[in-house]
Protein backbone atom coordinates (compact mmCIF):
# COMPACT_ATOMS: atom_id res chain seq x y z
CA UNK A 1 0.00 0.00 0.00
CA UNK A 2 2.64 2.35 0.70
CA UNK A 3 4.60 2.13 -2.35
CA UNK A 4 1.25 2.13 -4.35
CA UNK A 5 0.06 5.45 -2.13
CA UNK A 6 3.20 7.49 -2.60
CA UNK A 7 3.01 7.40 -6.41
CA UNK A 8 0.13 8.94 -6.22
CA UNK A 9 -0.25 12.42 -7.11
CA UNK A 10 -2.71 14.49 -4.99
CA UNK A 11 -5.27 15.04 -7.61
CA UNK A 12 -5.39 11.47 -9.05
CA UNK A 13 -6.28 10.01 -5.79
CA UNK A 14 -10.42 9.65 -6.33
CA UNK A 15 -10.44 5.78 -6.56
CA UNK A 16 -8.64 5.38 -3.16
CA UNK A 17 -11.04 4.55 -0.85
CA UNK A 18 -9.67 7.19 2.04
CA UNK A 19 -10.33 9.61 -0.60
CA UNK A 20 -13.59 8.86 -2.05
CA UNK A 21 -14.79 12.13 -3.13
CA UNK A 22 -17.75 12.28 -1.03
CA UNK A 23 -15.97 11.43 2.23
CA UNK A 24 -15.60 14.35 4.40
CA UNK A 25 -11.69 15.49 4.75
CA UNK A 26 -10.14 14.70 1.67
CA UNK A 27 -13.23 17.49 0.63
CA UNK A 28 -12.97 19.64 3.79
CA UNK A 29 -9.11 19.90 3.54
CA UNK A 30 -9.10 20.65 -0.42
CA UNK A 31 -11.60 23.55 0.34
CA UNK A 32 -9.70 24.70 3.22
CA UNK A 33 -6.44 24.71 1.69
CA UNK A 34 -8.32 26.32 -1.37
CA UNK A 35 -9.36 29.66 0.91
CA UNK A 36 -5.60 29.82 2.76
CA UNK A 37 -4.17 30.01 -0.49
CA UNK A 38 -6.22 32.04 -1.85
CA UNK A 39 -5.59 34.34 0.50
CA UNK A 40 -1.97 33.82 0.31
CA UNK A 41 -1.71 32.73 4.01
CA UNK A 42 0.19 29.28 2.71
CA UNK A 43 1.76 28.67 -0.31
CA UNK A 44 0.98 25.22 -2.77
CA UNK A 45 4.52 24.55 -3.45
CA UNK A 46 5.65 25.22 0.48
CA UNK A 47 2.68 22.15 1.59
CA UNK A 48 4.53 20.24 -1.01
CA UNK A 49 8.06 20.47 0.62
CA UNK A 50 6.83 19.86 3.89
CA UNK A 51 4.75 16.98 2.86
CA UNK A 52 8.39 15.50 1.01
CA UNK A 53 10.27 16.60 3.88
CA UNK A 54 8.57 14.24 6.32
CA UNK A 55 7.47 11.51 4.22
CA UNK A 56 11.22 10.70 2.32
CA UNK A 57 14.16 12.75 4.78
CA UNK A 58 13.00 12.35 8.18
CA UNK A 59 12.53 8.98 9.33
CA UNK A 60 13.60 6.81 11.94
CA UNK A 61 16.51 6.19 9.96
CA UNK A 62 17.19 8.88 11.15
CA UNK A 63 17.45 7.81 14.90
CA UNK A 64 19.26 4.75 13.84
CA UNK A 65 22.14 5.96 13.02
CA UNK A 66 22.06 8.11 16.06
CA UNK A 67 21.51 4.82 18.52
CA UNK A 68 24.51 2.93 15.65
CA UNK A 69 26.93 6.31 16.44
CA UNK A 70 26.17 5.70 20.21
CA UNK A 71 26.94 2.36 20.56
CA UNK A 72 29.96 3.02 18.80
CA UNK A 73 31.29 6.14 19.79
CA UNK A 74 31.82 6.89 23.87
CA UNK A 75 32.70 10.05 23.92
CA UNK A 76 29.45 10.78 21.56
CA UNK A 77 27.16 8.76 24.07
CA UNK A 78 28.14 10.63 26.78
CA UNK A 79 27.51 13.96 24.99
CA UNK A 80 24.00 12.42 23.56
CA UNK A 81 22.93 11.34 27.32
CA UNK A 82 24.31 13.99 29.48
CA UNK A 83 24.54 16.97 27.28
CA UNK A 84 22.27 18.81 24.80
CA UNK A 85 21.09 15.85 23.32
CA UNK A 86 19.68 18.20 20.28
CA UNK A 87 23.01 19.28 20.01
CA UNK A 88 24.44 15.75 20.02
CA UNK A 89 21.64 14.78 17.48
CA UNK A 90 22.75 17.90 15.38
CA UNK A 91 26.27 16.77 14.87
CA UNK A 92 24.96 13.68 12.51
CA UNK A 93 22.91 16.37 10.39
CA UNK A 94 19.84 15.94 11.64
CA UNK A 95 18.45 19.69 12.93
CA UNK A 96 16.96 19.90 15.51
CA UNK A 97 13.51 20.85 13.27
CA UNK A 98 10.24 20.86 14.35
CA UNK A 99 9.71 18.51 17.85
CA UNK A 100 13.46 17.72 18.16
CA UNK A 101 14.03 21.12 19.57
CA UNK A 102 14.47 19.94 23.01
CA UNK A 103 15.44 16.04 23.15
CA UNK A 104 16.53 13.49 26.35
CA UNK A 105 17.59 10.30 25.57
CA UNK A 106 17.14 7.58 27.76
CA UNK A 107 19.38 4.42 28.05
CA UNK A 108 17.97 1.18 28.24
CA UNK A 109 20.18 -0.91 30.15
CA UNK A 110 19.44 -4.76 31.52
CA UNK A 111 17.91 -3.19 34.83
CA UNK A 112 16.14 -0.51 33.19
CA UNK A 113 13.87 -0.27 30.44
CA UNK A 114 12.40 3.32 29.16
CA UNK A 115 9.33 3.67 26.75
CA UNK A 116 8.00 6.52 25.58
CA UNK A 117 4.24 7.67 25.41
CA UNK A 118 1.82 11.23 24.67
CA UNK A 119 -1.20 10.58 26.49
CA UNK A 120 -2.70 13.92 26.02
CA UNK A 121 -2.00 13.73 21.96
CA UNK A 122 1.00 12.43 20.25
CA UNK A 123 4.22 14.43 21.17
CA UNK A 124 7.07 12.51 19.24
CA UNK A 125 10.67 13.35 18.64
CA UNK A 126 10.01 13.95 14.71
CA UNK A 127 13.45 14.98 13.80
CA UNK A 128 14.79 11.61 14.56
CA UNK A 129 12.20 9.05 14.49
CA UNK A 130 9.52 10.92 11.99
CA UNK A 131 5.89 10.89 12.11
CA UNK A 132 4.45 8.43 14.71
CA UNK A 133 2.91 5.28 14.03
CA UNK A 134 -0.81 5.49 14.18
CA UNK A 135 -0.95 2.87 16.88
CA UNK A 136 1.30 5.67 18.65
CA UNK A 137 -1.31 8.09 18.27
CA UNK A 138 -4.35 5.29 19.01
CA UNK A 139 -6.36 5.40 21.81
CA UNK A 140 -4.87 1.72 22.95
CA UNK A 141 -1.45 3.07 23.63
CA UNK A 142 -2.33 6.55 25.52
CA UNK A 143 -4.36 4.61 27.47
CA UNK A 144 -2.83 2.07 29.21
CA UNK A 145 0.98 2.70 28.09
CA UNK A 146 1.29 4.49 31.51
CA UNK A 147 -1.01 2.02 33.68
CA UNK A 148 0.11 -1.38 32.09
CA UNK A 149 2.99 -1.32 30.23
CA UNK A 150 4.42 -5.01 30.45
CA UNK A 151 0.46 -5.68 29.37
CA UNK A 152 1.04 -2.97 26.37
CA UNK A 153 4.54 -4.32 25.32
CA UNK A 154 3.29 -8.36 25.69
CA UNK A 155 1.06 -6.90 22.99
CA UNK A 156 4.05 -6.22 20.60
CA UNK A 157 5.45 -9.87 21.87
CA UNK A 158 7.79 -8.51 24.23
CA UNK A 159 8.28 -10.37 27.94
CA UNK A 160 10.55 -8.62 30.07
CA UNK A 161 12.23 -10.12 33.57
CA UNK A 162 10.29 -9.28 36.16
CA UNK A 163 13.34 -7.62 37.81
CA UNK A 164 13.55 -4.88 34.85
CA UNK A 165 12.65 -1.86 36.53
CA UNK A 166 10.17 -0.06 33.54
CA UNK A 167 10.42 3.46 33.11
CA UNK A 168 7.01 4.97 31.00
CA UNK A 169 8.14 8.81 30.28
CA UNK A 170 5.06 10.78 29.56
CA UNK A 171 6.12 13.74 26.73
CA UNK A 172 4.05 16.06 28.50
CA UNK A 173 5.38 19.09 27.72
CA UNK A 174 7.73 20.25 24.96
CA UNK A 175 10.84 17.56 25.56
CA UNK A 176 11.08 14.93 23.27
CA UNK A 177 12.08 11.94 24.29
CA UNK A 178 14.07 8.42 22.34
CA UNK A 179 14.99 5.62 23.75
CA UNK A 180 18.65 4.38 22.73
CA UNK A 181 18.28 0.10 23.13
CA UNK A 182 20.49 -1.91 24.48
CA UNK A 183 23.50 -3.07 21.90
CA UNK A 184 22.22 -6.75 20.83
CA UNK A 185 24.97 -9.41 21.29
CA UNK A 186 26.75 -11.11 18.48
CA UNK A 187 27.11 -7.71 16.82
CA UNK A 188 31.04 -6.91 17.85
CA UNK A 189 32.53 -6.62 13.97
CA UNK A 190 29.84 -4.96 12.60
CA UNK A 191 30.01 -1.38 11.30
CA UNK A 192 28.07 1.49 12.80
CA UNK A 193 26.33 1.69 9.06
CA UNK A 194 25.59 -2.38 9.93
CA UNK A 195 24.41 -1.80 13.30
CA UNK A 196 22.04 0.87 11.94
CA UNK A 197 20.31 -1.25 10.02
CA UNK A 198 19.72 -3.27 12.70
CA UNK A 199 17.74 -0.83 15.04
CA UNK A 200 14.15 -0.77 14.49
CA UNK A 201 11.60 2.06 15.37
CA UNK A 202 10.09 0.45 17.91
CA UNK A 203 12.98 -0.25 19.72
CA UNK A 204 13.78 4.12 20.03
CA UNK A 205 10.17 4.31 21.35
CA UNK A 206 10.83 1.31 23.91
CA UNK A 207 7.92 -1.04 22.85
CA UNK A 208 10.59 -3.46 21.15
CA UNK A 209 14.26 -4.25 21.41
CA UNK A 210 17.11 -4.68 19.12
CA UNK A 211 16.95 -8.49 18.04
CA UNK A 212 20.59 -9.67 17.39
CA UNK A 213 21.68 -9.81 13.87
CA UNK A 214 19.92 -12.53 11.64
CA UNK A 215 16.62 -12.79 13.90
CA UNK B 1 -9.83 20.60 30.77
CA UNK B 2 -11.21 17.20 31.49
CA UNK B 3 -11.68 15.93 28.56
CA UNK B 4 -11.42 12.50 26.77
CA UNK B 5 -8.13 13.37 24.81
CA UNK B 6 -6.55 12.80 28.96
CA UNK B 7 -6.85 9.09 28.32
CA UNK B 8 -3.96 8.03 31.01
CA UNK B 9 -5.21 4.97 32.47
CA UNK B 10 -8.64 4.95 30.58
CA UNK B 11 -9.73 1.07 29.97
CA UNK B 12 -11.51 -0.54 27.20
CA UNK B 13 -9.90 0.34 24.19
CA UNK B 14 -8.32 -3.21 23.68
CA UNK B 15 -4.87 -4.34 22.84
CA UNK B 16 -2.21 -2.03 20.68
CA UNK B 17 -2.02 -3.23 17.02
CA UNK B 18 0.95 -2.34 15.05
CA UNK B 19 0.63 -2.13 11.62
CA UNK B 20 3.28 -4.03 9.52
CA UNK B 21 4.96 -1.69 7.16
CA UNK B 22 3.08 1.38 7.70
CA UNK B 23 3.43 4.46 5.48
CA UNK B 24 4.07 7.69 6.35
CA UNK B 25 0.35 8.43 5.77
CA UNK B 26 -2.93 6.80 4.86
CA UNK B 27 -4.55 8.84 2.51
CA UNK B 28 -3.46 12.13 0.43
CA UNK B 29 -5.68 14.62 2.43
CA UNK B 30 -3.60 13.36 5.66
CA UNK B 31 -0.82 14.93 3.56
CA UNK B 32 -2.54 18.34 3.13
CA UNK B 33 -4.00 18.05 6.29
CA UNK B 34 -0.58 17.70 7.85
CA UNK B 35 1.17 20.02 5.87
CA UNK B 36 -1.15 22.91 6.33
CA UNK B 37 -0.93 22.54 9.86
CA UNK B 38 3.02 23.05 9.94
CA UNK B 39 2.30 26.16 7.48
CA UNK B 40 -0.41 27.87 9.35
CA UNK B 41 1.74 27.49 12.93
CA UNK B 42 4.68 28.80 10.62
CA UNK B 43 3.07 32.00 9.93
CA UNK B 44 2.73 32.56 13.66
CA UNK B 45 -0.85 33.20 13.64
CA UNK B 46 -1.48 30.19 15.37
CA UNK B 47 0.56 28.54 18.26
CA UNK B 48 0.32 24.94 19.32
CA UNK B 49 -1.10 25.18 22.21
CA UNK B 50 -4.11 26.94 20.83
CA UNK B 51 -4.16 24.38 18.32
CA UNK B 52 -4.09 21.28 21.14
CA UNK B 53 -6.99 23.50 23.03
CA UNK B 54 -9.33 23.26 20.14
CA UNK B 55 -8.76 19.55 19.69
CA UNK B 56 -9.57 19.27 23.38
CA UNK B 57 -13.03 21.09 22.55
CA UNK B 58 -14.51 18.35 20.62
CA UNK B 59 -17.12 17.07 21.60
CA UNK B 60 -16.24 14.15 23.38
CA UNK B 61 -17.93 11.28 20.95
CA UNK B 62 -16.53 13.28 18.02
CA UNK B 63 -13.27 12.68 19.17
CA UNK B 64 -13.05 9.10 20.02
CA UNK B 65 -14.93 8.81 16.56
CA UNK B 66 -12.62 10.34 14.07
CA UNK B 67 -9.15 9.76 13.40
CA UNK B 68 -5.76 12.02 14.09
CA UNK B 69 -5.42 14.27 11.49
CA UNK B 70 -9.42 14.97 11.52
CA UNK B 71 -9.21 16.25 14.72
CA UNK B 72 -6.24 18.47 13.06
CA UNK B 73 -8.23 19.16 9.83
CA UNK B 74 -11.01 20.42 12.75
CA UNK B 75 -8.00 22.35 14.89
CA UNK B 76 -6.69 24.16 11.83
CA UNK B 77 -10.26 25.14 10.63
CA UNK B 78 -11.52 25.70 14.09
CA UNK B 79 -8.60 28.20 15.15
CA UNK B 80 -9.34 29.60 11.40
CA UNK B 81 -12.68 31.08 11.82
CA UNK B 82 -11.91 31.78 15.85
CA UNK B 83 -9.31 34.27 14.77
CA UNK B 84 -11.21 35.59 11.99
CA UNK B 85 -8.26 34.60 9.20
CA UNK B 86 -11.14 33.24 7.20
CA UNK B 87 -14.93 32.44 7.55
CA UNK B 88 -16.55 29.29 7.85
CA UNK B 89 -18.86 30.57 4.70
CA UNK B 90 -16.05 30.73 2.57
CA UNK B 91 -15.29 27.14 3.33
CA UNK B 92 -18.77 26.36 2.93
CA UNK B 93 -18.58 28.26 -0.94
CA UNK B 94 -15.31 25.95 -1.66
CA UNK B 95 -17.15 22.65 -0.05
CA UNK B 96 -20.16 23.46 -2.80
CA UNK B 97 -18.02 23.85 -5.90
CA UNK B 98 -17.98 28.30 -5.78
CA UNK B 99 -14.59 28.36 -6.44
CA UNK B 100 -11.53 26.60 -8.18
CA UNK B 101 -8.77 24.12 -6.52
CA UNK B 102 -5.76 25.11 -5.29
CA UNK B 103 -4.00 24.42 -8.45
CA UNK B 104 -6.22 26.90 -10.35
CA UNK B 105 -5.76 30.05 -8.24
CA UNK B 106 -3.09 32.72 -8.06
CA UNK B 107 0.38 32.35 -7.13
CA UNK B 108 1.65 32.94 -3.74
CA UNK B 109 2.93 35.67 -1.81
CA UNK B 110 6.28 35.00 -1.48
CA UNK B 111 6.91 36.25 1.90
CA UNK B 112 4.30 33.92 2.94
CA UNK B 113 6.65 30.98 1.02
CA UNK B 114 8.91 32.23 3.11
CA UNK B 115 7.16 31.73 6.87
CA UNK B 116 5.49 28.64 5.61
CA UNK B 117 9.38 27.17 4.78
CA UNK B 118 10.08 28.64 8.44
CA UNK B 119 7.53 26.53 9.95
CA UNK B 120 10.20 23.44 8.69
CA UNK B 121 13.04 24.93 9.60
CA UNK B 122 15.03 24.30 6.56
CA UNK B 123 16.23 27.39 6.23
CA UNK B 124 19.04 27.57 8.28
CA UNK B 125 19.06 31.33 9.86
CA UNK B 126 15.16 30.94 10.76
CA UNK B 127 15.99 27.60 12.25
CA UNK B 128 18.93 28.90 13.86
CA UNK B 129 16.97 31.87 15.37
CA UNK B 130 13.63 29.94 16.42
CA UNK B 131 15.92 27.15 18.30
CA UNK B 132 18.30 29.98 20.04
CA UNK B 133 15.59 31.78 21.25
CA UNK B 134 13.48 28.87 22.83
CA UNK B 135 17.08 27.71 23.86
CA UNK B 136 17.55 31.22 25.44
CA UNK B 137 14.10 30.79 27.37
CA UNK B 138 14.77 27.61 28.70
CA UNK B 139 18.87 28.43 29.92
CA UNK B 140 17.48 32.05 31.20
CA UNK B 141 18.58 32.98 34.70
CA UNK B 142 16.26 35.37 34.95
CA UNK B 143 13.78 32.30 36.40
CA UNK B 144 14.56 30.79 39.24
CA UNK B 145 13.59 27.30 39.53
CA UNK B 146 10.82 26.55 42.90
CA UNK B 147 12.07 23.05 42.88
CA UNK B 148 15.35 20.91 42.64
CA UNK B 149 15.87 17.69 41.97
CA UNK B 150 15.12 15.17 44.33
CA UNK B 151 12.10 17.74 45.69
CA UNK B 152 9.25 15.63 47.18
CA UNK B 153 6.30 17.38 45.42
CA UNK B 154 1.96 17.14 44.99
CA UNK B 155 0.71 17.68 41.77
CA UNK B 156 -2.27 19.79 42.38
CA UNK B 157 -5.54 19.04 41.92
CA UNK B 158 -6.24 21.56 39.22
CA UNK B 159 -9.36 21.01 36.63
CA UNK B 160 -9.63 24.17 34.54
CA UNK B 161 -12.16 24.38 31.82
CA UNK B 162 -8.93 25.45 29.48
CA UNK B 163 -5.92 23.77 28.44
CA UNK B 164 -3.74 22.06 30.38
CA UNK B 165 -1.03 20.08 30.42
CA UNK B 166 -1.50 18.18 34.26
CA UNK B 167 -2.95 15.32 32.82
CA UNK B 168 -5.75 13.67 35.42
CA UNK B 169 -4.01 10.48 36.32
CA UNK B 170 -1.36 12.35 38.51
CA UNK B 171 -3.65 15.07 39.94
CA UNK B 172 -3.44 14.98 43.59
CA UNK B 173 -0.43 12.38 43.35
CA UNK B 174 3.24 12.67 45.23
CA UNK B 175 5.99 12.14 43.13
CA UNK B 176 9.62 13.24 43.50
CA UNK B 177 11.50 15.94 40.51
CA UNK B 178 13.87 13.93 38.56
CA UNK B 179 14.91 16.58 36.35
CA UNK B 180 14.86 20.37 35.92
CA UNK B 181 13.71 20.58 32.23
CA UNK B 182 14.20 24.79 32.63
CA UNK B 183 12.24 27.43 31.75
CA UNK B 184 8.99 27.44 29.12
CA UNK B 185 5.85 28.72 28.12
CA UNK B 186 3.20 27.82 30.08
CA UNK B 187 0.47 26.42 27.97
CA UNK B 188 -2.79 26.83 29.90
CA UNK B 189 -2.49 30.83 29.34
CA UNK B 190 -0.83 30.36 26.02
CA UNK B 191 -3.49 28.35 24.93
CA UNK B 192 -6.15 31.44 25.87
CA UNK B 193 -3.99 34.02 24.16
CA UNK B 194 -3.39 34.97 27.79
CA UNK B 195 0.85 35.28 27.29
CA UNK B 196 3.79 32.98 27.93
CA UNK B 197 3.65 33.14 31.57
CA UNK B 198 7.11 31.10 30.95
CA UNK B 199 7.89 29.34 34.04
CA UNK B 200 10.52 25.96 35.28
CA UNK B 201 9.04 22.25 33.76
CA UNK B 202 10.01 19.50 35.43
CA UNK B 203 10.34 15.38 34.96
CA UNK B 204 8.43 14.38 38.09
CA UNK B 205 8.73 10.34 38.96
CA UNK B 206 6.04 8.93 40.20
CA UNK B 207 5.55 5.37 41.56
CA UNK B 208 3.70 3.13 39.68
CA UNK B 209 2.14 2.00 42.90
CA UNK B 210 1.26 5.91 44.05
CA UNK B 211 -0.65 6.15 40.80
CA UNK B 212 -2.50 3.07 40.15
CA UNK B 213 -2.42 1.59 43.56
CA UNK B 214 -0.72 -1.50 45.76
CA UNK B 215 -1.37 -4.17 43.18
CA UNK B 216 1.06 -2.81 41.08
CA UNK B 217 4.74 -3.82 40.36
CA UNK B 218 7.18 -1.93 42.29
CA UNK B 219 9.34 -1.79 39.71
CA UNK B 220 7.44 0.34 37.67
CA UNK B 221 7.29 4.36 37.23
CA UNK B 222 5.73 7.01 35.31
CA UNK B 223 7.86 10.52 34.57
CA UNK B 224 5.82 13.62 33.46
CA UNK B 225 7.17 16.63 32.73
CA UNK B 226 4.81 19.21 34.67
CA UNK B 227 5.14 22.93 34.98
CA UNK B 228 5.98 25.03 38.16
CA UNK B 229 2.46 25.86 38.35
CA UNK B 230 0.87 22.41 38.76
CA UNK B 231 3.01 21.45 42.25
CA UNK B 232 3.07 22.27 45.43
CA UNK B 233 5.90 20.94 47.68
CA UNK B 234 5.05 17.75 49.70
CA UNK B 235 6.08 18.87 53.21
CA UNK B 236 2.48 21.24 52.85
CA UNK B 237 0.31 17.36 52.65
CA UNK B 238 2.32 16.07 55.47
CA UNK B 239 1.81 19.26 57.61
CA UNK B 240 -1.74 18.91 57.09
CA UNK B 241 -1.63 15.57 57.74
CA UNK B 242 0.03 16.13 60.91
CA UNK B 243 -3.12 17.53 63.16
CA UNK B 244 -5.80 15.80 61.31
CA UNK B 245 -4.27 12.47 60.38
CA UNK B 246 -7.97 11.82 58.75
CA UNK B 247 -7.72 14.43 55.80
CA UNK B 248 -6.62 12.38 53.26
CA UNK B 249 -7.00 13.55 49.71
CA UNK B 250 -9.72 12.09 47.38
CA UNK B 251 -8.60 8.76 46.16
CA UNK B 252 -5.70 9.04 47.93
CA UNK B 253 -6.23 6.32 50.99
CA UNK B 254 -3.79 3.47 50.21
CA UNK B 255 -0.98 6.36 49.10
CA UNK B 256 -1.72 8.04 52.38
CA UNK B 257 -1.02 5.22 54.75
CA UNK B 258 2.69 4.91 52.58
CA UNK B 259 3.59 8.21 52.75
CA UNK B 260 2.50 9.03 56.53
CA UNK B 261 5.12 6.30 57.45
CA UNK B 262 8.31 8.23 56.69
CA UNK B 263 7.35 11.68 57.69
CA UNK B 264 5.46 11.04 60.97
CA UNK B 265 8.91 10.69 63.31
CA UNK B 266 10.05 13.64 61.72
CA UNK B 267 6.82 15.98 62.59
CA UNK B 268 7.78 17.07 65.96
CA UNK B 269 11.12 18.28 64.67
CA UNK B 270 9.59 19.91 62.24
CA UNK B 271 7.91 21.75 64.27
CA UNK B 272 10.12 22.87 66.79
CA UNK B 273 12.33 24.25 64.05
CA UNK B 274 9.35 26.50 62.60
CA UNK B 275 10.81 29.71 63.79
CA UNK B 276 14.41 29.12 62.34
CA UNK B 277 12.92 28.00 58.98
CA UNK B 278 11.18 31.55 58.70
CA UNK B 279 14.16 32.96 56.93
CA UNK B 280 14.62 30.21 54.43
CA UNK B 281 10.72 30.53 53.37
CA UNK B 282 11.28 34.22 53.26
CA UNK B 283 14.12 33.77 50.54
CA UNK B 284 12.07 30.99 48.18
CA UNK B 285 8.92 32.16 46.15
CA UNK B 286 5.97 31.80 47.94
CA UNK B 287 3.64 28.36 47.66
CA UNK B 288 0.91 28.74 45.33
CA UNK B 289 -2.38 30.21 47.23
CA UNK B 290 -2.11 27.80 50.36
CA UNK B 291 -2.46 29.27 53.48
CA UNK B 292 -0.82 25.85 55.31
CA UNK B 293 3.35 27.00 56.38
CA UNK B 294 6.13 25.79 54.73
CA UNK B 295 8.85 23.99 56.77
CA UNK B 296 12.12 23.32 54.98
CA UNK B 297 14.28 22.73 57.67
CA UNK B 298 12.39 19.29 58.07
CA UNK B 299 12.19 18.78 54.08
CA UNK B 300 15.94 17.43 53.03
CA UNK B 301 15.79 14.97 55.98
CA UNK B 302 12.15 13.61 54.85
CA UNK B 303 13.05 13.57 51.26
CA UNK B 304 16.45 11.71 52.44
CA UNK B 305 14.50 9.11 54.18
CA UNK B 306 12.00 9.11 51.25
CA UNK B 307 14.79 8.09 48.66
CA UNK B 308 16.17 5.12 51.21
CA UNK B 309 12.83 3.90 51.05
CA UNK B 310 12.56 3.58 47.45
Amino acid sequence: MSDHDHEHDRDEHDHDAHNAPESGPALRVKALEAVLVEKGLVDPAALDAIVDTYEHKVGPRNGARVVARAWTDPAYKRRLLAGDAAAAIAELGYSPGPQGEHMVVLENTPRVHNMVVCTLCSCYPWSVLGLPPVWYKGNAYRSRAVSDPRGVLHDFGLELPADVEIRVWDSSAEIRYMVLPMRPPGTDNLSEEQLAALVTRDSMIGTAIVPPPGR
Amino acid sequence: MNGVHDLGGMHGFGPVVPEPNEPVFHADWERRTFALALATMGTRRVNVDEFRRVIERMPPAAYLATSYYEHWLHAIEALMVEKQIIGRDEIDARLRGDGGLPSELAPPVAAVADEADAALWSNPDTAAASRSSAVALRHNPKFKARFKPGERVIARNLNPEGHTRLPRYVRGHRGVIRHDRGTFVFPDTHARGAGANPQHCYAVEFSARELWGAEHPVRERVYVDLWEAYLLPDEVTAARAKPAPAAPLAGQKIVKTVVAKAPKPQLKKLQAKKSPSKKSRVARPAPIRTTLKRAPAAKSRISKKASKRR
